[in-house]
């Protein structure tokens, strides 16, 4: 086993295939423990399958998908080490918000004092003290993004996968939750993969990109660099702009 | 390197797998397969229950080969014969003149009373078929309320209505609203722009119908004539107490006779072989069509600006509307007078009515309980298989028959599944003790078809938003249908549990064929007392029977419009 940070764990995309519709995808990638790596590329390159395929939502055609050294490949979702965020429906909408945080402590909702303890202090943690009993219609958007961001804490897994999660909030908000989201990596040092269309919030984010186009990785390193003057030129075309100025 | 991974057993992870990361819960199956076990269990439930019904009729034909064969005789093609003649009889009485009426209530968007037509119209599906046949006597009959006035009419004594004249009335009766309801819909999906466009050009009511209506009618004629005609061959309830004789039997019907009285299980095997082949024709013909068989009444009323309407033609509209209506209303008003004139205090008391009501009340629920339990499983199941498949694959055999497959039970008249295990039972035993048993399964499986509606499309939804988040979060089986399912599908199931309790608490079909002096159902016993002639009393447990079947069916429409919300 390789030496980690504590609480990350490395994910490997060993040559991994996988078909949608006529798309042939091919991912053959490595993300450092404890990184907080962005992707982008346009709509349909494959992002979101490539968390997907991480996550276990999707299973390779061929190739092995391996986390902190084990291959999880024929894993399900619920037994592999990892927490994701999705764009919407993160929480169910007739649970109330601790019920809701609850679920990722344990499937069957039986929950401990001791658990109890642990969930109010991750929603205090994502600024939702004393919303424990909301249900999911009477926060606002943001607010059901932090639930699913304190079910993270809960959970308490080595990846943490995001797929856009705040793709439907307004500007200033997007910041907000961004910086929450660098909190939790530096609190617990999981290994982050963040997916997103908007440039400033991987700028904002750092660490490393990953740029995605027809399904394969076609640029990845230092977030600053792909920002700056060198700037891989299929994520300048991409951008439109020769980079510097985005 | 590029090695292809096997398809992953169904419990692939193991132990030694799990070891570093995963605590707070030990083991979950792989998603789904709890869901696609429950459905391949509901599929061979309902298999055996259909299955065992054709072996019964296999064995015996093979049995009594010669029987069987010389089974097929005049008055067999006879029976047959006045089976399709008095549904394309009723079929014709009922749509022809539902053209007409729908177009009428179309052109006059709203007036008063118009919602309440159209309601009052979709109470005769919701009444039990020997409710009908009551109140059509009552009002037709040789005793009843036109009787005076229809000897007048004709001169001499009223004969009553037995015969094919009944079977039509009742007949047309329960689907001239139905027709109806699905032609205004078919009228109400003519764009607003069409109408617009018409008052522009100027176009007469004449063009207006030529042009505009009878396009949209002419659509959907041949499934709403292919459903009805559907109903009428397989109608069972209306033909045994309104028909007469060896003239006006059906093949049903004759099933019924020849297991129940003539004993003859040779003959109620042909019967049987004959009905099976005419309702697969008819439902081929209807799939061809593209109809939908479980029938659809939902109505949209949108008020719309028509071109102008003549006074002339405003008359007869109302002529139409008012006719129609006061033959629809008729056997309803006369089953509530009837009901009203019977002694009902003396019938609350009496036990054999206490005992037939608690039988059926029972009976009903656990109808209803195993009804949603089987639609429940099949939607979960069609669900995860689909889920499974993704979006590439193509649909499995299995798929298939959690889906479209389930409606298919409705080829199967309830009948013929009761005919087949009485045949193949009656060697075992006491047949008669299995009347709880064959009542509670056959009626459950016949409802299913319309529960699904109900059922899944909330489900899928449901499904839609939730899938990834339970399979993340390790939510599964028996946490999940506790926790996730059965919040979403409380309402959408109540509705499934309270129509398919209208559906058996009405029924008369296979307890016609099992009931007897220890198992007596409410329709059973308005049976009996037709039969031993205490009008009366049949009245009256016909008002308390139809009453409770209404207040069912509107429950499970209340429930279902707040689920759509």
């Amino acid at each position: 086993m390789i030496p980690q940070p504590k609480g990350a764990a490395d994910i490997v995309l060993d040559d991994v295939a996988f078909t949608y519709e006529d798309m042939h995808m091919l991912f053959d990638v490595t993300m450092k423990a404890g990184g907080i790596i962005s992707v982008m590329g346009a709509s349909g390159s494959g992002k979101s399958t490539l968390l997907n395929l991480i996550a276990g939502f999707e299973r390779p055609d061929s190739g092995r998908v391996l986390i902190g050294g084990a291959d999880v490949t024929d894993m399900p979702p619920s037994a592999r080490p990892v927490s994701m965020v999705f764009q919407e429906n993160n929480l169910f909408a007739h649970l109330t918000v601790e019920q809701n945080v609850g679920l990722g402590r344990s499937p069957a909702l039986r929950l401990t004092d001791a658990d109890r303890v642990e969930i109010s202090d991750a929603l205090a943690r994502t600024g939702l003290a004393g919303k424990e009993k909301r249900l999911p219609r009477e926060l606002s958007g943001g607010e059901r993004q932090r639930v699913a961001l304190a079910r993270v804490l809960v959970r308490d897994r080595p990846v943490l996968l995001l797929d856009e999660p705040f793709a439907s909030l307004g500007p200033g908000l997007r910041e907000d939750m961004v910086d929450l989201v660098m909190a939790v990596h530096a609190e617990r040092g999981m290994t982050v993969v963040f997916v997103t269309h908007q440039p400033e919030d991987a700028r904002r984010i750092g660490g490393n990109l990953l740029f995605l186009e027809h399904g394969r990785v076609v640029a990845e390193g230092k977030t600053a660099t792909f920002f700056g003057k060198d700037g891989p030129e299929a994520f300048q075309r991409y951008m439109g702009t020769g980079g510097a100025s985005a | 390197m590029s090695t292809s991974i096997e398809p992953p057993p169904r419990f692939a992870h193991t132990a030694s797998r799990h070891g570093l990361f995963y605590p707070p819960h030990k083991r979950e199956g792989r998603v789904g397969d709890s869901r696609i076990a429950a459905g391949v269990i509901a599929l061979v439930a309902i298999a055996v229950l259909i299955g065992g019904a054709f072996v019964g009729l296999i064995l015996e034909g093979i049995n009594d080969l010669s029987g069987a064969i010389a089974a097929f005789d005049g008055y067999l093609f006879r029976v047959a014969r006045f089976t399709l003649w008095q549904a394309l009889l009723s079929t014709s009485l009922s749509v022809i003149p539902a053209l007409f009426v729908a177009r009428a209530l179309s052109r006059h968007p709203s007036f008063r009373g118009r919602g309440l037509i159209l309601r009052l119209f979709a109470v005769p599906l919701a009444l039990p078929a020997i409710v009908v046949a009551l109140g059509v006597l009552a009002l037709y009959g040789r005793a009843g309320y036109f009787a005076g006035l229809l000897s007048q009419i004709s001169g001499e004594g009223w004969p009553g209505i037995y015969g094919l004249s009944g079977i039509l009335v009742a007949h047309v009766f329960f689907n001239l609203p139905l027709a109806t309801r699905l032609f205004l819909e078919a009228l109400n999906t003519v764009p607003a722009d069409q109408w617009r466009l018409a008052s522009q050009l100027g176009m007469g009511a004449r063009a207006g119908f030529r042009l505009i209506e009878w396009p949209a009618l002419r659509a959907s004629l041949p499934g709403v004539a292919g459903l009805v005609f559907m109903l009428c061959i397989t109608s069972f309830t209306i033909v045994l107490t309104l028909g007469g004789g060896p003239r006006a039997t059906t093949l049903e019907v004759a099933i019924y006779q020849s297991l129940r009285f003539d004993f003859d299980p040779a003959r109620a095997v042909a019967l049987t072989l004959l009905q099976i082949v005419l309702t697969m024709a008819v439902v081929a013909a209807l799939m061809r069509l593209g109809a939908n068989v479980t029938g659809d009444a939902n109505l949209s009323v949108v008020p719309r600006r028509h071109i102008p309407i003549s006074r002339g033609g405003t008359a007869l509209d109302a002529l139409l509307i008012a006719l129609a209506l006061a033959f629809v209303a008729g056997p309803m008003l006369a089953t509530i007078f009837s009901g009203l004139e019977a002694d009902l205090a003396r019938l609350a008391g009496e036990a054999a009515v206490r005992r037939a009501a608690a039988t059926s009340l029972i009976l009903a629920c656990l109808s209803a309980l195993l009804c949603v339990a089987l639609t429940a499983a099949l939607t979960m199941a069609r669900r995860a298989l689909a889920l499974k498949r993704g979006a590439n694959g193509p649909r499995a055999l299995l798929e298939r028959m959690t889906d479209t497959g389930a409606g298919f039970v409705l080829v199967v008249p309830p009948i013929v599944i009761g005919a087949g295990w009485f045949v193949l039972l009656r060697h075992a035993g006491d047949v008669f003790a299995l009347a709880p048993v064959m009542v509670v399964t056959v009626n459950a499986v016949m409802a299913m078809p319309f529960a699904l509606r109900a059922v899944r499309p909330a489900y899928d939804a449901a499904s839609e938003r939730h899938e990834r988040l339970c399979a993340q979060l390790g939510v599964a089986g028996w946490n999940r249908l506790r926790l996730i399912e059965w919040p979403v599908l409380r309402r959408p199931l109540s509705t499934g549990f309270a129509f398919a309790m209208a559906l058996s608490l009405g029924d008369l079909g296979v307890i016609a064929l099992f009931g007897s002096d220890s198992v007596q159902t409410l329709p059973y016993l308005l049976l009996a007392r037709m039969g031993s002639y205490r009008t009366a009393d049949a009245a009256g447990i016909a008002l308390f029977l139809g009453i409770l079947c209404l207040a069912l069916m509107a429950l499970a429409d209340r429930l279902g419009k707040e689920t759509a919300r």
